[in-house]
């Protein structure tokens, strides 16, 4: 997989033998939005006429993802994620552009499009609040038709994989966030979609649900090549679970790649921790210091102009060191230097 | 578009809301004991303005005792400021991001919903008011029981005719939110307004004459004021299947309308915060 800025075009998107379940095409979106300045006078004023600005949530938008692909959908706070995530479930309509899902343009076709799709939005929930959880999956089971049988079968599959047991008889108002977020994700899932939308689904989540989440929907897409596209701000949401990883800022995607690549690419340079006993080393060229401490050192270099092995040689030359660790860029570092390289 | 009916899952989101609205059984009791003291208050009031002068009023005390005690205990069926907060939340908080992954219109599941939410609400609270005021009031303030089997399948009829219109009529305002997003305004102009035009604060046919010639053909009069006065016996044979079908004709003009409206609102949707 090549790296493509946006704007060349989506035909470098290529992946041998995968059907396309999802091609965006210059999709274009922009919302009205009511401005006033602050204070009572204007907001007087704004009660008369209101003023409007215009705000482009997404430019030309295009992509394409395979059937039974698994990708990342990064971006910081207002990017464009989530108004991407509405027209691809059929919520929104976009200004202009073309759509296609399954072999059907979402808004056009929004209630056959939608039998096909799973969403789980992290911030709201589909539970009904004050009566059980399996009162609020037998309802998605009427909506969505789906036989006795095979809704039996779902829903036992997805308890166990889940974890879910305890919770179905408990209304939703009373579970932890965690357990919640369980349960709406297998509430996604009862219909069987062949393409399952997660729009920060580890939001808020403990380290343990988190976990139990990524290793669920890792093993839906290998098991039943679900489709699975993943928004988020939880690096090791992506690390976890996407090869593929599509970065969008100020409506625009920038970016479309393997994580691995963006990694060779950002994480060049490495960190090289040492702990030693007696007298401090001295740094020597191609060493940047970023931590000194009596008994701990910490420099970056760039292997290219210092190889790590003759850096560490150096070292060891000066003092007697007792541990030695290298690392690279982490993905949090790695995105938030991709967000300052495209200044979004 | 081709349009499949949805029976089976109206009937399950139907389902669900008249068992959410079941649980809320503190509020029932408060709602009977506010019901209660409200029915008294009217019934009293108008006990005291027929002692004065008992020819000048347009119903009898007895059917105007029906009428009062039939509209409280069904209050939740009838009352125009009655309102399904999920749905305005819906709306209003942007959870409509759900509804609208759904495999349902979203008018149909709202129109369920808010059904469902007054049947379930009047069920729980209608048993207690109905069986005092039939049987452990004293005369005259005790109300009458149906005059004949036919009048009570009548009433059934036009009360259920007037719940639809009472939903599609909010509906409307539910769809309102689209554009305005705090449902206070909306909420207090129009639900106080069409429920004094429904009859309400004082029965229709108490209103002075010209304003009450136009009230009975809007369509708050296809509201509460039908299945009300039919019941009380203050309208019978051809007026109450005039009555019928004017309600008929309202509901079929605000379901038209509200689909319409719909239809349009959902192509500007605005998912609300994020």
């Amino acid at each position: 997989m090549r790296w493509r800025v946006s704007g060349i075009g989506s035909e470098s998107w290529e992946r041998e033998g995968a059907l396309r379940m999802i091609v965006l095409q210059d999709i274009c979106k922009t919302f009205r939005v009511a401005k006033r300045q602050s204070g009572l006078g204007r907001a007087v004023k704004a009660f008369f006429s209101r003023e409007y600005e215009l705000v482009r949530a997404l430019s030309n938008v295009s992509f394409a993802i395979g059937d039974g692909e698994m990708v990342g959908y990064i971006g910081p706070n207002g990017a464009g994620k989530s108004t991407t995530i509405k027209i691809m479930c059929g919520i929104l309509t976009p200004d202009s552009g073309a759509c296609d899902i399954d072999g059907r343009t979402p808004w056009r076709d929004r209630l056959a499009h939608v039998r096909g799709i799973g969403v789980v939005f992290g911030q709201r929930s589909q539970l009904w609040w004050d009566v059980p959880v399996i009162d609020s999956f037998e309802l998605i089971r009427d909506i969505y038709r789906v036989d006795e049988k095979s809704f039996r079968g779902a829903l036992g599959e997805l308890t166990e994989l889940l974890d879910m047991g305890e919770l179905l008889k408990t209304p939703a108002r009373s579970l932890s966030l965690g357990q919640r977020m369980r349960c709406e994700i297998a509430a996604s899932l009862l219909h069987g979609p062949r393409t399952l939308f997660l729009d920060e689904p580890t939001i808020g989540l403990d380290a343990v649900s988190k976990i139990a989440v990524r290793q669920f929907i890792r093993k839906l897409n290998a098991e039943r090549g679900t489709t699975v596209i993943l928004t988020t701000h939880d690096m090791q949401d992506i690390e976890a679970l996407t090869e593929r990883i599509l970065l969008i800022g100020k409506g625009r995607i920038l970016l479309d790649g393997s994580l691995a690549e963006l990694k060779r690419r950002c994480s060049a340079r490495k960190t090289l921790v040492v702990e030693y006993s007696g007298s401090a080393p001295e740094i020597c060229d191609g060493m940047a210091l970023s931590e000194a401490k009596p008994g701990r050192l910490a420099v970056t270099i760039d292997p290219s102009e210092l190889p790590v092995s003759d850096a560490i040689a150096r070292l060891a030359a000066q003092t007697e060191l007792l541990d030695v660790s290298v690392s690279g860029a982490t993905s949090e570092e790695m995105v938030a230097s991709l967000y300052r390289e495209y200044r979004i | 578009m081709r349009r499949l009916p949805h029976v089976k899952e109206y009937a399950a989101i139907f389902r669900m809301r008249f068992i959410n609205s079941l649980q809320y059984r503190a509020a029932a009791l408060a709602g009977v004991a506010t019901q209660f003291a409200w029915g008294f208050m009217e019934i009293l009031a108008f006990s005291a303005f027929y002692r004065a002068s008992p020819e000048a009023f347009p119903m009898e005390f007895s059917q105007t005792v029906s009428y009062i005690w039939m509209q409280q205990a069904f209050l939740a069926l009838f009352m125009m400021w009655f309102w399904e907060n999920d749905i305005a939340a819906a709306i209003a908080e942007g959870s409509i991001a759900y509804e609208m992954v759904r495999p349902v219109g979203l008018y149909g599941r709202w129109f369920c919903q808010a059904a469902a939410n007054r049947l379930a609400r009047a069920a729980l609270r209608c048993a207690p008011i109905l069986a005092v005021a039939l049987l452990a009031l004293p005369e005259p303030y005790r109300m009458a029981p149906p005059a004949s089997a036919g009048r009570l399948l009548l009433f059934l009829l036009s009360a259920l005719l007037s719940l639809g219109v009472v939903v599609a009529f909010s509906m409307l305002m539910y769809i309102s939110l689209f554009y305005t997003l705090s449902p206070l305004g909306v909420r207090l102009i129009v639900a106080t307004l069409s429920d004094f035009l429904a009859g309400a604060t004082v029965p229709l046919p108490f209103f002075p004459d010209p304003l009450r010639a136009a009230a009975e053909l809007l369509p708050f009069a296809a509201m509460q004021n039908m299945p009300l006065r039919i019941y009380s016996g203050n309208i019978a044979g051809a007026g109450a299947w005039e009555g019928i079908a004017l309600q008929i004709f309202w509901l079929a003009a605000l379901l038209l309308a509200g689909r319409l409206l719909m239809g349009r609102a959902l192509k500007r949707v605005v998912a609300q915060g994020g």
